[in-house]
């Protein structure tokens, strides 16, 4: 069980990597979609990251979180589209 | 009609997130009234603003059979397809050989679920991105590599109209 | 059992990588759309599931608790699947309608049209 918690942790922590590299797209990108587009993607690889710790220590909550920050991206992500449709 | 939709739904998500929670059965007894209490109170909320939209429910919908043909077309076809996407979008990574454009293919479907759920497959199958839809019910389809410049249907979506009409019409 | 849950894992961290590293290798909105929605939404799919055949084996131990982490990684899946498609739809609409031309384009049959 000790092992398993181990790789839990490893692949979360390759996880938070990922997400700082689409960070670095959240920075860099030319167009307002372009950082949408690393907005969108940041979101989905935390929701799995949080999913993975919430199995690492055990807490059934980490991925209830998880649920509610899946569907608030969702939401924003809708809203923010929404927003560079008008702009134009 | 909704109201009645949105109370069963809401009821069977709480006992989702709530279930091993006590000694009957799953559930325990307080958790069952406080299911239907919150059923009933985010139910009347929620069908007051699908009111005012003006969304109306669709009662073929309430069949079984269509939805246990959702379950098998999402586990089966759609699943096959999603892995050959990501091989495919994996090579066209390692490589970079890309040859994009948007093309515009009919779908045939009548019902906006059913143009949903196809433009939602679309996105998640080999090369393919759904941009827009017009009133026709005609997709417009960014491909990351062109083959042909005035595609049909079954060039890019392989047989899930087939799936479809059967699910959603 | 436990072997198939860390080869699911594997194949989803492969996934998500591929996800990521489109979003750098890629020269536009679209194309880059194409990675970020599909690796990723592919790569999250099999590292619930390696939490789903946790959840499964911590239960079958006698251990109440993986049921409710099996469900719950469940209906998390399912909104992905739902929304992930749906968001990046989005995203592509309005960057059309923003004016964002596809780079390297050979064809486009949206141009002119007014939807």
């Amino acid at each position: 069980m000790i092992e398993m918690g181990i790789t839990l942790f490893f692949t979360a922590a390759i996880l938070a990597v990922l997400a700082i590299i689409c960070i670095a797209r959240l920075a860099l990108g030319p167009t307002t979609a372009d950082r949408a587009v690393a907005l969108d993607t940041t979101n989905t690889v935390i929701a799995a990251a949080l999913v993975v710790l919430g199995t690492a220590f055990n807490q059934i909550i980490f991925i209830d979180v998880a649920i509610i920050y899946a569907m608030l991206t969702f939401v924003s992500t809708l809203f923010i589209s929404k927003y560079m449709e008008e702009k134009g | 009609m909704s109201f009645k939709i949105t109370v069963v739904f809401s009821f069977l998500f709480y006992l989702a997130l709530s279930a091993g929670s006590g000694n009957l059965g799953l559930w325990s007894g307080e958790e069952l009234v406080f299911a239907l209490l919150f059923a009933v109170i985010s139910a009347a909320l929620v069908s007051r603003i699908f009111n005012a939209v003006g969304l109306k429910p669709n009662k073929s919908f309430l069949s079984p059979k269509r939805w246990v043909l959702l379950i098998a077309y999402v586990a089966g076809p759609l699943f096959v397809e999603m892995a050959k996407a990501n091989l495919d979008v994996a090579y066209r990574v390692l490589t970079g050989k890309i040859k994009p454009g948007i093309v515009k293919i009919p779908s045939g479907l009548k019902t906006n679920f059913g143009t949903t759920l196809l433009a939602n497959s679309i996105t998640l199958t080999p090369g393919t991105l759904t941009v827009d839809v017009d009133d026709k019910k005609n997709l417009y389809v960014h491909w990351i590599y062109v083959k042909k410049k005035e595609p049909d249907c079954g060039d890019i979506c392989s047989n899930f109209p087939d799936w479809i009409r059967r699910i959603a019409e | 059992m436990i072997e198939l849950a860390y080869l699911s894992l594997a194949i989803g961290l492969i996934f998500q990588t591929f996800g990521v590293v489109a979003l750098h290798r890629f020269p536009d909105v679209y194309t880059r759309l194409h990675g970020a929605t599909k690796c990723t939404t592919f790569g999250s799919i099999f590292i619930y599931l390696a939490v789903i055949i946790i959840g499964a084996i911590q239960f079958f131990e006698g251990n109440t608790q993986g049921m409710q982490l099996s469900l719950h990684t469940l209906l998390v899946m399912l909104l992905l699947l739902l929304t992930n498609p749906t968001g990046a739809h989005a995203i592509a609409r309005a960057a059309y309608r923003s004016g964002i031309k596809p780079a390297l384009a050979v064809v486009d049959k949206l141009k002119g049209v007014r939807i």
